[in-house]
């Protein structure tokens, strides 16, 4: 059982009027590296109302296997079209990455509440960390930041330079990109947290985003707290529906000072740095 | 058309399919999204007298065609639901069922005499089942003797009719239900979750912090069907079945069983419409079959 407090965390809420069930999501692109796979998909819809930091559950077969869908960031969005980008690491994203260039899925979208956009920030430098798979919704956030003006620098890190596999992509826009990999394959050699907090005192940022590994992200919200720089991260939690009526993704949050149970596909998956108990 | 309307004595609803307790939330929550007046009815998620948090995370861990959950049925207690949800659930015409829980006898009548006074519910749906709250490891379901005793002491005080759901953890599932139609329940709703482990390789845990969960979904269709069939030809008093329902042939299965109505659980989580799904493949079933009225084909399992 959990602690009897914090129970004023039992939040009933209709289910956004935002979310829409498009079983018709053709897949128009596709792109692998490795283990990572792009996926663009074309559902107006979702796209028209995707907010950086929101994400989608995936039902990767009609089948009832694997029987849950699968959250996944969006990774970026047009008019038409938003894409999903993911990493293989279990049965039902290994199945996902089968599909094809027009085949369809059935999607439901957009969820959750995404990260702080905030027109201030025009002309203010924001920094972005992403580790992994991780990096998935910071290119959307990116975009959206860059077209509101501010100014963009994202610490992209990964194990080897195989797994920075978004960095051409990420290097056609007009971001400044720092890279760190473990293996020092490329730029600096070791974990991304220590390469921002030697970069950090030059940069002087407004905001920080930060998506990926909770080690990662647990470093990076102390090196936050210390300079006392806002900043927010995307958790994951399993989640057995997305869109909140199965209460299966809940993490202890603080909020307004108290500590409680919050549903993270409702509530988040987004959290600011004073919010989310490590 | 087809009249998909079931009478089960106590309560007539328009058609057999209700939404399963813990799956669609207070009912509320989907409003903007599905139009709940086109359901037979929303059973809400599991209520004790206090509000609860329910169990520590991970929660939840998929399995072959199932999911295994160890929720720990938080809720926000009868004071705020009959404040907050059941005025605005009034709002829609379909049978509201409030799903009952407890800690002890007590606890289920404290419940029942709460709601007794308020308006909008059509009956109670007692949860004696629930595999995953601990009351000394054991709950009334898997009991003849408490299950006995908490329906006929809950039956005593309530206003409303009484829906006794089953836990499919027993040997003997017959012999439960005769108990709780001995203690005057007015109709049986089985199954609940089947008792399961899920665990992680790597690190050799159990998957769920609780260690053990409740097993829902395709996975357990062929169970609960078999259930169904056996305390419907055992009881007197009509039967509502689920387990693994997605679709109207898996609701069929379970009407031809013997149930006079369905409930549909996990496939919600997978799909917010699939009670709407299920009710549309019924009636298309119907058409296509010439049958008039869906309660014809209740019961009517030839062996
Ligand atoms: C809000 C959110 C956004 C996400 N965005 C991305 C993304 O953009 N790119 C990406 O590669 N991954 C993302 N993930 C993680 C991704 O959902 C999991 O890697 C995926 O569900 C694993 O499924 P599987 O069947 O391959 O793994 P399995 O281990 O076979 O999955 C078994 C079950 O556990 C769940 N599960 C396993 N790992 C995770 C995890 N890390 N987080 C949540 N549930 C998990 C699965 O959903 C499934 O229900 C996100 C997770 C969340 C919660
Ligand atoms: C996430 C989840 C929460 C549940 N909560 C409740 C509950 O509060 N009360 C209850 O009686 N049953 C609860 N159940 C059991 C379902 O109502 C149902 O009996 C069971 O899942 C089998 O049906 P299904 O296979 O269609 O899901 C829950 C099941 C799930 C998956
Ligand atoms: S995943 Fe179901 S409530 Fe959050």
């Amino acid at each position: 059982m959990l602690p009897k407090d914090g129970l004023s965390g039992i939040f009933v809420r209709e289910i956004s009027q935002d979310m829409i069930k498009d079983s018709q999501a053709l897949i128009t692109e596709k792109e692998s590296w490795k283990e990572y796979y792009l996926l663009s998909l074309k559902s107006p819809g979702i796209a028209q109302q995707a907010k950086p930091g929101q994400f989608i559950m995936v039902r990767i077969d009609p089948q009832p296997y694997p029987l849950l869908r699968r959250p996944f960031s969006i990774h970026s969005k047009d008019e038409e079209n938003i894409e999903i980008f993911f990493q293989k690491t279990g049965s039902g994203t290994a199945l996902l990455a089968q599909k094809e260039i027009n085949d369809s899925l059935d999607i439901l979208g957009p969820l959750g509440k995404g990260y702080k956009v905030d027109p201030g920030f025009k002309g203010k430098t924001v920094i972005m960390v992403g580790g992994g798979r991780g990096i998935a919704p910071l290119y959307f956030l990116a975009q959206e930041l860059a077209t509101l003006g501010a100014e963009v620098k994202i610490f992209y890190g990964a194990k080897s330079l195989s797994d920075l596999c978004l960095k051409d992509k990420f290097e056609r826009n007009d971001f400044k990109l720092f890279y760190s990999t473990e293996d020092g394959s490329l730029g600096f050699k070791g974990l991304v947290s220590d390469f921002l907090a030697e970069k950090l005192p030059s940069l002087a940022p407004e905001f920080m985003y930060s998506c990926g590994p909770e080690a990662m992200m647990e470093k990076i919200a102390q090196i936050a707290m210390e300079k006392e720089i806002p900043a927010e991260f995307s958790l994951e939690s399993i989640m057995g529906c997305g869109f909140g009526i199965c209460w299966s993704c809940v993490r202890r949050i603080r909020q307004e000072g108290q500590e409680t149970w919050l549903k993270i596909c409702e509530e988040g998956p987004v959290f600011s740095k004073e919010q989310i108990i490590w | 058309m087809t009249d998909l309307s079931v009478d089960l004595g106590f309560l007539k609803l328009k058609n057999p399919v209700i939404a399963a307790s813990g799956t669609f939330g207070y009912g509320l929550e989907l409003a903007p999204h599905i139009d709940l007046r086109q359901l037979g009815g929303i059973v809400t998620k599991g209520l004790y007298f206090n509000p609860r948090s329910g169990n520590l995370p991970p929660r939840l861990a998929e399995a072959s065609a199932g999911l295994i959950n160890a929720i720990g049925l938080p809720g926000i207690g009868v004071e705020r639901f009959s404040e907050e949800i059941l005025p605005q659930l009034k709002g829609y015409d379909t049978a509201i069922i409030v799903n009952v829980c407890g800690e002890s006898d007590d606890e289920y009548i404290s419940v029942v005499d709460f709601l007794n006074q308020k308006e909008g519910i059509s009956a109670y749906e007692l949860n004696i089942s629930c595999p995953n709250v601990k009351k000394g490891g054991l709950c009334p379901a898997l009991d003849p003797q408490a299950t006995f005793s908490v329906v006929s002491s809950v039956k005593k005080k309530s206003s409303l009719p009484i829906i006794t759901k089953l836990s499919p953890n027993v040997t003997n599932i017959e012999e439960i239900a005769l108990s709780a139609q001995d203690a005057g329940s007015d109709g049986i709703s089985l199954v609940n979750t089947f008792l399961a482990l899920a665990v992680d390789v790597d690190t050799r845990k159990p998957k769920l912090a609780n260690l053990f969960g409740g097993l829902s979904g395709p996975a357990i269709k062929p169970l609960a069907l078999r259930m169904v069939y056996q305390v419907a030809s055992r009881v007197k008093i009509p039967v509502i079945g689920l387990g693994g329902i997605s679709s109207g042939q898996d609701a069929l299965e379970f009407l031809i069983a013997g149930a006079k109505a369905v409930e549909v659980g996990t496939a919600n989580l997978v799909d917010p419409e699939a009670t709407l799904k299920v009710i549309q493949e019924l009636q298309e079933y119907c058409q296509k079959k010439g049958i008039a009225k869906i309660e014809k084909i209740v019961g009517t399992l030839k062996c």
